[in-house]
């Protein structure tokens, strides 16, 4: 079998997967709804409140899991082509954070209330800062260690702010709530946030995905990839704002999810042949894989108890992470 | 000038004498009262003579949780917190035994009397603590006054029919509550069935939105609070699914009326009754 179809093939698997899990988390929930009876409702709308479940409920909840999962897997396959870092992932350079904080300003201020679009483009903000001041660190050098360290720091910072924001509001309840965006869950999400988000991922999808050429040329090192044609500051706006308008809009409805755009790619790069612009579906869609099988855990494992999804994914990527800084000790300094 | 004097120092001497006739009736009750917990707040403010009750707590005037909050105006306030406490010396001070666990045995080791009341979750409850603070303020008239009202209120409630429907509670972070609470015996003081404890709940549980809908219950009974701000915890009543389902079936029961146990508790009992009673 050739390059070319071994990589058809594993797509072709990934979005049957993908797809399975899709079904698999309209059907997963507390009210008992078989399979054929949800999907009949899903489509006829005849049972008035099985319908309602499914399209208002669950419906939203199992498309936020595949856009916001594929953002994650598609943005930290970016960066770690773009800065040529192992360890890049929009959760550890503190992306996820910032546009957090971005979203806790715009919600607890009372101003997404008043004018919804701007949850998502605050979120996008603090996404934006953040990939500017970690760029800014690392420099025009590939040192791992800097723009961890830079990641780190945004991290603390903006998680910092985060809880301030949410300790001054005057609203009991939203103190509590760090929690939800530092570790993210998609309990209760409606048709509302899709729609908030949504565009802003897809736009950021296609930002993304255009630096493919780009990070195959990047793969022979900077000045390599500008003498082959590469216009490094559109990669470097493209890679940037990419980033920001997908997780900051996912961020801004579902919180702060770490370890995805870390571990999925990893676990893809070899199958794919190591070539980055191939990478960048294949993650999307492992992305979308690891959240929906997130979100039908925390839904399976403790019903009652609205289970964070960042506790299950950093299960799986905080030893992952420790695997790989094992591994990378050599080089890292 | 010699004579008016004397009249004047006639006229002390004679104000001082009653005074310390009426203090003598009055020294084991006592006069310097501070409560430290929003309910114990209310029912002091209910109970106590004039003067009594020095201080309250801050909550106690924040119409959100406390239905006296214009009457809470009238005293000083205070945030439950020890050392602000040992300055107003106080002879006796009320507090919940939930809340400031160290701030009680803070103050009793510096001396000071403290009277702890559990959160009221039934009418008899509220009964005994009505009874209890006025034996303690030598207010027991008063106490009885107020009991027997509460007792009239639950009397006129229990003459009704049971209404027959079901009634669902739903507030803030999709909470209901079960068997076992305050609301559960409004709830049955009203002739509602209480959907959370039929359901088998005991105290307070996360009942998911697919559930609500699922279980249909007649009346969807949320609180009013706004707290001028808002949190994730209150989208679930923007959220479409709840909307599209609760719209007509929503009963708005202010949450000052049962976050504390009182006799004007019995507010609750008559929304929820007149709600049950206009609904198909």
């Amino acid at each position: 079998m050739n390059e070319t179809a071994r990589y058809r093939l594993v797509l072709l698997l990934l979005a049957l997967a993908a797809l399975v899990l899709f079904l698999l988390s309209l059907v997963t929930g507390p009210a008992a709804i078989g399979f054929a009876d949800g999907m009949k409702a899903l489509f006829s709308g005849e049972a008035a409140e099985m319908t309602l479940i499914m399209r208002e409920i669950r419906l939203p909840r199992a498309i936020l899991g595949l856009a916001v999962g594929a953002t994650l897997g598609l943005s930290g396959a970016v960066l770690q082509g773009y800065l040529r870092n192992p360890l890049a992932e929009p959760g550890l350079l503190g992306v996820s954070a910032s546009a957090s904080l971005g979203a806790v300003l715009a919600i607890y201020t009372g101003l997404s209330a008043a004018f919804a679009l701007a949850l998502p483009l605050f979120a996008l903000i603090g996404a934006v800062i953040a990939v500017v001041v970690v760029r800014a660190m690392a420099g025009s050098g590939t040192s791992t260690l800097t723009i961890i360290l830079a990641g780190v720091a945004v991290t603390a910072f903006a998680g910092a702010m985060t809880s301030l924001a949410l300790n001054l509001s005057p609203n009991p309840f939203a103190a509590l709530e760090i929690v939800f965006w530092m570790l993210g869950s998609l309990t209760d999400r409606s048709m509302v946030h899709v729609w908030l988000a949504l565009p802003f991922m897809l736009v950021g999808w296609v930002m993304l995905a255009m630096t493919g050429r780009a990070l195959d040329a990047l793969t022979l090192g900077a000045d390599a990839a500008s003498s082959l044609g590469i216009d490094m500051k559109r990669v470097r706006f493209l890679a940037i704002f990419g980033t920001a308008a997908s997780v900051g809009a996912a961020t801004a409805v579902t919180g702060a999810i770490g370890f995805v755009g870390l571990v999925v790619p990893h676990i893809l790069r070899p199958l794919v042949g190591s070539v980055p612009s191939r990478l960048l579906p294949a993650s999307a869609l492992g992305g979308a894989i690891m959240l929906l099988s997130a979100d039908i855990l925390v839904r399976v494992i403790a019903p009652e108890r609205d289970l964070k999804l960042g506790v299950l994914t950093a299960l799986v990527g905080a030893p992952f992470f420790l695997w790989l800084v094992w591994r990378a000790r050599r080089t890292m300094v | 000038m010699k004579l008016a004097g004397r009249c004047g120092l006639l006229c002390a001497l004679i104000c001082l004498c009653l005074e310390a006739t009426a203090a003598r009736a009055e020294t084991d009750r006592p006069h310097r009262v501070v409560s430290m917990n929003v309910c114990t707040d209310q029912l002091a403010m209910l109970i106590a003579d004039e003067g009594q009750l020095y201080s309250v707590s801050h909550l106690a005037s924040d119409p959100l949780s406390s239905v006296m909050a214009q009457e809470a105006r009238a005293f000083a306030v205070n945030h439950g917190q020890a050392e602000e406490i040992f300055l107003m010396k106080p002879d006796l001070v009320m507090a919940g035994t939930y809340t400031t666990r160290a701030t009680v045995e803070l103050l009793r080791r510096l001396g000071f009397r403290v009277e702890e009341f559990a959160p009221a979750s039934s009418f008899e409850a509220i009964k005994g603590d009505i009874e209890r603070i006025g034996a303690l303020l030598g207010r027991e008239e008063r106490a009885a006054e107020l009991v027997a009202e509460l007792d009239d209120g639950l009397a006129r409630l229990a003459a009704l029919a049971p209404s027959g429907k079901i009634a669902a509670s739903y507030s803030s972070n999709s909470y209901t509550t079960g068997a076992g609470t305050l609301a559960d015996n409004v709830m049955k003081a009203a002739g509602v069935k209480n959907m959370g404890a039929e359901q088998g709940i005991l105290g307070g549980a996360r009942l998911p939105l697919e559930m609500l809908i699922v279980a249909q219950p007649d009346m969807v009974v949320r609180g009013t609070s706004d707290y001028g701000r808002p949190a994730l915890a209150q989208e679930n009543f923007v959220h479409p699914a709840f909307r599209a389902f609760a719209e007509e079936r929503t009963v708005n029961v202010p949450e000052n009326y049962w976050i504390c146990g009182a006799p004007f508790t019995l507010e609750a009992a008559y929304i929820l009754r007149q709600a049950a009673e206009s609904k198909p």
